[in-house]
């Protein structure tokens, strides 16, 4: 069987997979839809929360952008970890005994303000859209490549499968489906990785193999690396190029915005405990740990792989993925100095995406309009092909490379259906329950949140088709705006009884109107300025979340300060919070 | 419970979310990217320590940070009786 059939027979099985749990866990009360009836086992929920976070940029990108930025690849590494540390210890435990159903409800609630409660659904909805985007994109690129549709017929059939099981089952539905799509994607992540470091290094581990001697025992592949790098005018792979203070400050905006991402904090909602909360955190790292230790040993042996296999290697003897991912656009060559082989070597080949003519060069290479810069460089590579191609690359057997598509989609569709469930209740149950309609019956709650649902998929499939911006880089932005309005003031709100409402909104407005000025500034309105002699204090706008929450901190603490103290009710919920149980009987003294 | 014993068990719990973000810090935004350079230096196999911190130890010591933290926060929770049941 050739890659085509083998990919429709996987992708057809898990879709099938998907839809059979979704029928057998529809969700007929608001606690079952929002919650899945916190009734999910920790483990379970560890596994759906894992799914839930791993999005098309963890399984399509990350491995990529770390193979194209060696060590500074790490800040995602780190993270998109290290905010699961926070999460077990500052919130999870916390919001789990709060018992509600939403972020803007813990908001809404400890701030005594319906205000409060409607920046934060903004925020929420703002942040989950901004998010949903790039993974409808991600459906898009993989259906696009392995099944050869175009991409905006995949980005359908992906809005119609979380059509059906987000709809149907809502978080119940959605928890089942997303612990089969973990399993379906750390497989398919695995698999590839382990063949490559066993044909590689001779070691069947990829942690391990990527610190280990290459099979012909020239030495370790990372020092090879770093000298084909060397050779090629690169910065050494193991060294990376950015300045440490924006390595530091991306590395604080994805950890805290990690933690302060509505669709990752409302999984913790889902358990039965609170001691639950704190161990399935544990569980969900765990889970997440397996692929994100693996995806820096993909990166060094993709890029070791590539390298040895384009550079100065003549287009005629080319192998077929290098053909193949040209035909979708994401490969490009120029023969700039005419020796018919690709000279890859540090600087871009041209300005900008390849902008292909019709017509084809001497050796059969598709012939680019763009602009050719004066550097030797003559390749262009997407970085979202590596983890996609890296099968193709390493002669894998074509079931691994159907297995990889199945895969992507699994992450894609999971986190994309968490997320629109967060878009639905907001609107169900944050807007109308809480705002307009508090005496609507739970039969029409459910309802209208199942219409929510089925209109944020439109408007994330029109995204997906229509797309703002590269995937990662949208993502990117999510974090910063999760980062610099909810983590404060939850982490205020259960830390420091004193934290009024006042404190809470000026903060959060404070905090999201700087950090997306800034990012909109350099991304959208002057993005020729997008340098860093230009940025304050030298932090990208990928780190400048981290500024944006100690503003929402610092405004927090000082408005709050000048304000009047909370109710005595607010302060004896804070106090509740804090103790698993017993805490009733604490505040009657 | 009365409210002196309840501030006690606060306290216990600050004091080790105090500690183990500590070791989270260090390991991480420490030895991963301030202190990166100079860790470089040392060789762990084929891995320089400090791009080895950054791109695999750190997440290891985060899992068991998490774990640590529920085996701790398990027992004061029994200790203080304020556990579910």
């Amino acid at each position: 069987m050739d890659v085509q059939a083998w990919t429709y027979l996987i992708v057809g099985i898990t879709f099938a997979l998907y839809i059979g749990i979704a029928i057998w866990s529809r969700a007929g009360s608001t606690k079952e839809f929002y919650v899945a009836g916190a009734g999910v086992p920790p483990l379970a929920n560890g596994m759906a929360t894992a799914a839930d976070w791993m999005s098309a940029a963890s399984f399509i990108s990350m491995a990529g952008l770390i193979s194209f930025m060696g060590y500074d690849g790490s800040i995602y590494l780190m993270g998109w970890t290290g905010g699961y540390v926070l999460l077990a210890l500052l919130l999870a435990p916390y919001l789990r005994k709060f018992g509600k159903f939403t972020v803007p409800d813990f908001v809404g609630d400890r701030y005594y303000s319906n205000a409060a409660r409607t920046v934060a659904v903004i925020c929420a909805i703002f942040v989950s859209f901004t998010y949903v985007a790039g993974q409808m994109r991600g459906v898009g690129v993989v259906f696009s490549r392995f099944l050869e549709v175009p991409i905006n017929v995949g980005i359908l059939i992906g809005m119609g499968i979380v059509f059906f099981y987000a709809v149907l089952g809502g978080m119940k539905g959605i928890t089942y489906t997303q612990v089969a799509q973990y399993c379906v994607l750390i497989f398919a992540y695995m698999v590839p990785a382990i063949f490559i470091a066993l044909q590689m290094t001779g070691t069947p581990i990829p942690q391990i193999g990527f610190g280990s001697e290459v099979v012909d025992g020239s030495g370790y592949i990372l020092d090879k690396l770093d000298g084909l790098h060397e050779q090629l005018g690169f910065a050494a792979y193991t060294d990376g190029s950015k300045p440490m203070i924006d390595v530091f400050f991306i590395t604080f905006a994805l950890m805290v915005g990690t933690a302060g991402l509505p669709h990752v904090i409302v999984r913790f909602f889902t358990v039965p405990k609170v001691r639950d909360a704190r161990v399935s955190a544990g569980w969900a790292l765990v889970f997440i740990a397996l692929l994100y230790t693996t995806a820096p040993a993909v990166a060094t042996f993709a890029r070791y792989n590539l390298i040895n296999t384009v550079s100065d290697t003549q287009y005629s003897e080319l192998p077929s993925w290098f053909k193949t991912w040209e035909g979708t656009g994401l490969i490009a060559w120029a023969d700039k100095n005419e020796d018919g082989a690709v000279q890859y070597v540090n600087g871009k080949a041209f300005a900008g995406k390849p902008a292909f003519t019709d017509g084809t060069g001497a050796q059969g290479q598709r012939l680019i309009s763009n602009e050719l810069t004066d550097n030797e460089n003559e390749l262009y590579i997407d970085r979202d092909i590596m983890v996609l191609a890296n099968p193709e690359i390493a002669e894998l057997p074509a079931w691994v490379i159907a297995l990889v598509a199945a895969g992507g989609l699994a992450a894609a569709l999971s986190t994309a259906a968490g997320l629109l469930l967060v878009i639905s209740t907001s609107v169900a149950h944050d807007l109308i329950k809480k705002q307009f309609n508090p005496d609507i019956s739970e039969k029409s709650e459910v309802t209208i949140a199942r219409i929510s649902v089925a209109v944020a998929i439109m408007i994330a499939g029109y995204f997906g088709i229509n797309p703002p911006g590269f995937v990662a880089q949208v993502v990117a932005f999510a974090f910063g705006l999760a980062a610099s309005s909810f983590f404060p003031v939850i982490i205020l709100g259960i830390f420091y009884k004193r934290m009024n409402k006042e404190g809470a909104i000026a903060g959060m407005l404070a905090g999201i109107i700087f950090t997306a000025a800034y990012i909109i500034y350099f991304k959208f309105v002057n993005p020729a300025a997008n340098v860093s002699e230009n940025w304050l204090f030298g932090i990208s706008p990928e780190g400048i979340g981290t500024l944006g929450m100690l503003i929402n901190f610092a405004v927090s603490l000082v408005v709050s300060k000048i304000t009047p103290a909370p109710p005595e009710d607010i302060q004896e919920l804070v106090d509740s919070l804090r103790y698993p149980k017993g805490a009733g009987e604490a505040s009657a003294h | 419970m009365e409210k002196g014993k309840l501030q006690e068990y606060w306290m216990t719990n600050l004091k080790y979310l105090i500690g183990l973000l500590v070791v989270w810090f260090i390991v991480s935004y420490g030895f991963g990217i301030l202190l990166a350079e100079p860790l470089n230096a040392i060789r762990l196999g084929g891995f320089k320590l400090g791009f080895w911190f950054a791109q695999q130890g750190s997440i290891y010591v985060f899992v068991v940070l998490i774990f640590v933290y529920v085996g701790l926060m398990n027992s004061l929770d029994k200790k203080y009786e304020v556990h579910e049941d």
